[in-house]
């Protein structure tokens, strides 16, 4: 039994995970269109494969991962490729981006899948090929191509594997209904995982207000063998203790040091429902076309967990759960601590939508002004992270770059725990998100103009090379015109034809 | 002596200025040869904050003339592609107030480069002679190109064009540039209208 | 586009400043009630008047600042600061002393600053040590603790109040006021001989303090703030008190209960040491502050020209709270020991 230890801060919203039903599942039907973004991960969008008008299989990959960081889309049924063009995407700015449409014929005609009875025949790298080809990557929210994820294990050895089960902002309920149903699944995906790694240990972190999950997996891992030592962990509930630094100190005691990686400290952290898919890729040969998305908020007539077919627009699922539109205030795409709203409800669910939240205004009242910071500290007694908020709140407010580096802003995961307890409404985090995208785009800036004035700098060399070998050439041109005039030092030639012209006519007028 | 020093107040309070004003005076001699520095580190300085367009907006003729004009007095606020943000920069760096960016200079804009429209251009290389950083490719009677990623946006080769082919577009456009904005200033700051 | 103000996280707490303004106005009830009980209403026409005083004055503050004014009436802070102020005055203060002090304390203590939050000292002492400077002897006429029964009554106040010239007080020394001015007797002597002590401390000002610390424990328990500011403060006062008991002689300091019980001691440690704007922010920080604010309060009682210090105490330690708050921030994850530097 590992001994689990308490991280700093945190907060005790209230849970609401009963509201959407978890450990049961239901099938959502295909709906009329899927739109498939070619972006739905951390890195460079994927490249389309197909053209429009043409007729794919359920799994047939659509577009390719470009580069290292980026991962492939598939089709999660059989259907037409209605256009390959711009539409609303989940996005915290609104914007668009490329995606695919594909219009499913009802057919639900599949490729044939070709997976494989015992991984461990294979090696890590093909495995990790296999997952690569998937197109997995995080399910948790983050959406980091898993991949490249795994290939940290190359660089640096592995001893211990983390599976998050934790779940722990409110009313998500979809990796505990994934425990609960196909705990098997993940076990098996979690193999696959420390296999791949190297692993020596696995463990299965789930927060104490999901016990049927957490006995779930305990039977799950009686029930099968494993040359790797597992453990299934409970701790005490607290939000955010699912973040992958806060779990990996509440685990392990340690801290991932500031700018590295849990690699670095020989951990992997997967989510339950990336465990699946890396399970269901090897095993089935199955790409990652379909998830669990939780959908909940009293605005809904049928919350519940839903496994959707990656592509479907929202609002086809808001139909499905009875969404009542008149009563809810907004819309959320993940979580109530750090989702994004939602203002088109056509855009699509993608990898990393694990939640859609339609609360009423009870449930969430619209946030009052924000009234004077009165420095009463408990944001920074609620960071997870140990940070200042207050300071970098200011700090912030004055776009002060300097400082707000070295009051570690890079450091803050955006959990939204400081908002959470501001007694003045101020929304912190939403300063910090901003302040961090100023500095990006300050460092870019900075980055940008040293090399304009280096070539700049290069420019004025050139043409002053260029000037001086032109005043060099003028100059020789010059020299060599009066080297051959000082030739000639007896006569003129000029004065001489002159001389003689008029010797002769003097000689003339002489004779006559 | 002292004797008579002490029936002298003015005397010893002569002597003690004298005094003092010889010692310093001697530290501050050694200090300017001893700590000389050379050049115009202020410039150097000034420069870093300057955005590297060479474009000329300020009245001078690229980024580094301006930066020694500011050392050595001149206004801060005339360069539009620094913006606001530059002017406040340079107002900390110099510890003089910040001013609005000089409308006479020009308006702050989004970042922009230069797109040649490539059906037009007839290769005179006129844009090639005006771009302050080599950022046009191309040679006589050949296509011209901008490359895009070393473009600053200056504007110097639109005017020069003949058949006027250049067009100015915003660089940050789309979702890979989108970027939070700070929240409104909060109600209890807001000014009673 | 989204909307800007609809961002995450869409949920909140639900603590709100009106709700910690008022529940600090609540807990100040055992001890005003014990002060109205001993010395009659004139703690009680002080606060409100003074309130009165302080909401008209926030309001054209604010006017002239140009800023909306419903905000800050509606979340009860400059109640906060006048209640405080008003208690720490002597009762029966006429019209004018409790102006001058609101004054200080809302405009020159807050405003000049730039309002809620940005006031680098605590408005309620700045309000009182303008006062204690400029008119020593009205804010050194204490009050006779008589018991509600001999003390003035209503219309008596209210004289007191708006025709201080007319008024008649009868005036006792503050403990403290007694200890400072004794002239070789021994603490056991001094407290059977004088009549302003009781049964711990002086009479009257302990069950004061004992209202007081009723009200600050109710605060801790509700969470308004944490134990640290003011346990360190009353610790280190009793240390310091019983470091300088030296056995009750006639040169001692006063026993640390003594201390505890007597003047501002449990109203400075729960009430104005708390306050989270002029104070240290981090944990270790309030500490500190709470710590070297017992110990002033210690010195310049024994020590120093005043009777009382916790306003002198507390104005020092607020100048230095930026410069605790620099040299104790916590360790962020992932740095230091736990966590190489990067």
């Amino acid at each position: 039994m590992i001994e689990v230890h308490t991280i700093k801060g945190g907060i005790h919203p209230p849970e609401e995970k009963a509201l959407s039903n978890p450990g049961h599942v239901i099938d959502c039907p295909m709906p009329p269109k899927l739109i498939l973004p070619l972006n739905q991960h951390i890195g460079a969008a994927a490249e389309p494969i197909v053209a429009v008008g043409q007729y794919v299989l359920g799994g047939e990959c659509l577009a390719t991962a470009t580069g290292l960081v980026s991962a492939n889309v598939h089709a999660p049924t059989s259907g037409v490729i209605a256009s390959i063009d711009d539409h609303p995407v989940p996005h915290a700015s609104g914007l668009s981006n490329c995606c695919i449409e594909l219009i499913p014929d009802g057919e639900d005609k599949w490729l044939a899948l070709n997976g494989t009875d015992d991984f461990r025949q294979a090696t890590p790298a093909d495995l990790v090929t296999a997952i690569r080809c998937a197109g997995i990557s995080g399910m948790g929210g983050a959406g980091f191509p898993t991949a490249v994820k795994l290939m940290a294990s190359d660089r640096t050895p592995i001893d211990t594997l983390i599976i998050n089960g934790t779940e722990c902002e409110p009313y998500i309920t979809a990796d505990d209904t994934l425990m609960q149903v196909n705990p098997a699944g993940i076990i098996e995906g979690a193999e696959i995982l420390a296999f791949i790694v190297g692993a020596e240990r696995i463990l299965f972190a789930v927060e104490d207000n999901k016990p049927e999950a957490a006995a779930a997996l305990t039977q799950a891992v009686v029930d099968t063998a494993s040359s790797v030592a597992r453990e299934v962990v409970t701790f005490p509930t607290k939000y955010p203790s699912g973040g992958e630094k806060q779990l990996i100190e509440i685990l392990t005691g340690q801290q991932v040091p500031s700018g590295k990686l849990p690699a670095d400290l020989g951990i992997v952290c997967q989510n339950t429902g990336t465990a699946v898919a890396v399970r269901d890729a090897v095993v089935a040969g199955r790409p990652l076309t379909h998830r669990i998305v939780t959908l909940t908020g009293r605005a809904l007539n049928k919350p519940a967990n839903y496994r959707v077919p990656l592509g479907t627009p929202i609002e086809f699922l808001l139909s499905i759960a009875g969404y009542q539109a008149e009563q809810s205030s907004r819309l959320v795409h993940g979580g109530p601590m750090m989702g994004f709203a939602i203002d088109d409800p056509r855009i699509p669910v993608v990898k990393t939508t694990n939640c859609v939240l339609a609360p009423t205004e009870q449930e969430f009242p619209s946030a009052p002004s924000a009234q004077a910071c009165i420095r009463c500290g408990h944001c920074a007694e609620a960071c997870p992270a140990s940070l200042l908020p207050q300071q970098l709140y200011w700090y912030a407010r004055a776009r002060d770059q300097e400082q707000l580096e070295r009051h570690n802003l890079f450091d803050c995961i955006e959990c939204g725990a400081c908002a959470w307890v501001c007694p003045s409404h101020i929304p912190l985090v939403q300063y910090y998100r901003a302040a961090k995208g100023f500095i990006q785009d300050s460092r870019e800036e900075k980055i940008r103009s040293e090399r304009s004035q280096a070539r700049f700098e290069a420019r004025q060399a050139r043409v002053e090379r260029e000037a001086q070998a032109r005043e060099a050439k003028r100059a020789a041109r010059k020299a060599a015109a009066q080297a051959k005039t000082t030739q000639d030092t007896e006569e003129d030639p000029i004065q001489a034809a002159v001389a003689r012209a008029k010797a002769r006519k003097s000689e003339q007028e002489v004779t006559e | 002596m002292i004797d008579t020093l002490m029936q002298n107040p003015t005397g010893i309070a002569l002597l003690a200025l004298l005094g003092l004003g010889a010692v310093f005076g001697a530290l501050l001699g050694f200090a300017a040869v001893r700590f000389r520095t050379e050049g115009n580190p202020i410039a150097d300085q000034v420069n870093q904050l300057l955005p590297q367009t060479q474009c000329g907006q300020c009245g001078f003729p690229g980024c580094r003339p301006y930066a020694e004009a500011i050392a050595n007095g001149e206004a801060i606020n005339k360069c539009p592609p620094g913006g606001q943000e530059t002017i406040e920069a340079l107002a900390s760096l110099l510890d003089v107030e910040p001013e609005p960016l000089d409308a006479e200079h020009g308006e702050e804009k989004a970042p922009r480069v230069a797109l040649i429209r490539e059906a037009e251009c007839i290769g005179c290389t006129k844009c090639i002679q005006a771009c302050p950083v080599d950022a046009i490719l191309g040679a006589a009677k050949v296509m011209h190109t901008v490359i895009a990623d070393e473009c600053t946006g200056c504007d110097l080769c639109v005017d020069p064009c003949p058949v006027d082919c250049i067009d100015m577009i915003e660089r940050k456009t789309g979702i890979q540039h989108w970027r939070w904005q700070s929240p409104d200033v909060i109600a209890s700051d807001r000014v009673a209208a | 586009m989204a909307l800007l103000r609809v961002t995450s996280p869409h949920g909140h707490g639900q603590q709100s400043t009106s709700q910690v303004m008022s529940q600090v106005l609540l807990a100040t009830l055992p001890g005003v009630a014990a002060l109205t009980w001993f010395f009659g209403p004139g703690t009680l026409i002080n606060i409100i008047f003074g309130g009165l005083m302080a909401l008209a004055m926030e309001y054209v503050a604010l006017a002239i600042r140009g800023r909306d004014p419903r905000p800050y009436l509606k979340d009860y802070s400059v109640l906060v600061t006048s209640t405080l102020l008003c208690i720490a005055l002597p009762p029966y203060s006429s019209w004018w002393l409790l102006t001058v002090g609101m004054f200080s304390a809302v405009i020159l203590g807050k405003h000049l600053f730039g309002g809620l939050g940005y006031n680098p000292f605590n408005p309620a002492m700045v309000g009182y040590v303008v006062l204690l400077i400029s008119f020593p002897l009205q804010m050194s006429t204490w009050a006779a603790p008589v018991g509600w029964s001999g003390a003035p009554g209503l219309g008596e106040a209210l004289t007191a109040l708006l025709q201080p010239a007319t008024y008649d007080a009868i005036t006792l020394a503050t403990p403290l006021d007694v200890l400072k001015h004794n002239q070789g007797l021994l603490l056991d002597d001094l407290y059977r001989e004088s009549a302003s002590f009781g049964q711990w401390a002086g009479l009257g000002w302990e069950w004061v303090n004992l209202g007081f610390l009723l009200g600050g424990g109710w605060l801790l328990y509700r969470r308004v703030f944490t134990w640290h500011a003011p346990l360190a403060m009353l610790a280190t006062l009793g240390l310091a008190a019983a470091v300088g008991f030296d056995d009750g002689s006639s040169q001692s300091g006063g026993s640390p209960l003594f201390h505890w019980l007597s003047g501002a001691s449990m109203f400075g440690a729960f009430f104005i040491i708390t306050d989270p704007v002029s104070s240290a922010t981090s944990l270790r920080g309030k500490l500190i502050f709470g710590a070297l604010a017992g110990l002033l309060v210690y010195l310049i009682r024994v020590a120093g020209n005043y009777p009382d210090a916790i306003a002198f105490a507390v104005l020092i330690m607020n100048f230095a709270a930026p410069l605790i708050d620099q040299y104790t921030q916590p360790q962020t994850y992932g740095h230091g020991d736990r966590g190489e530097k990067s």
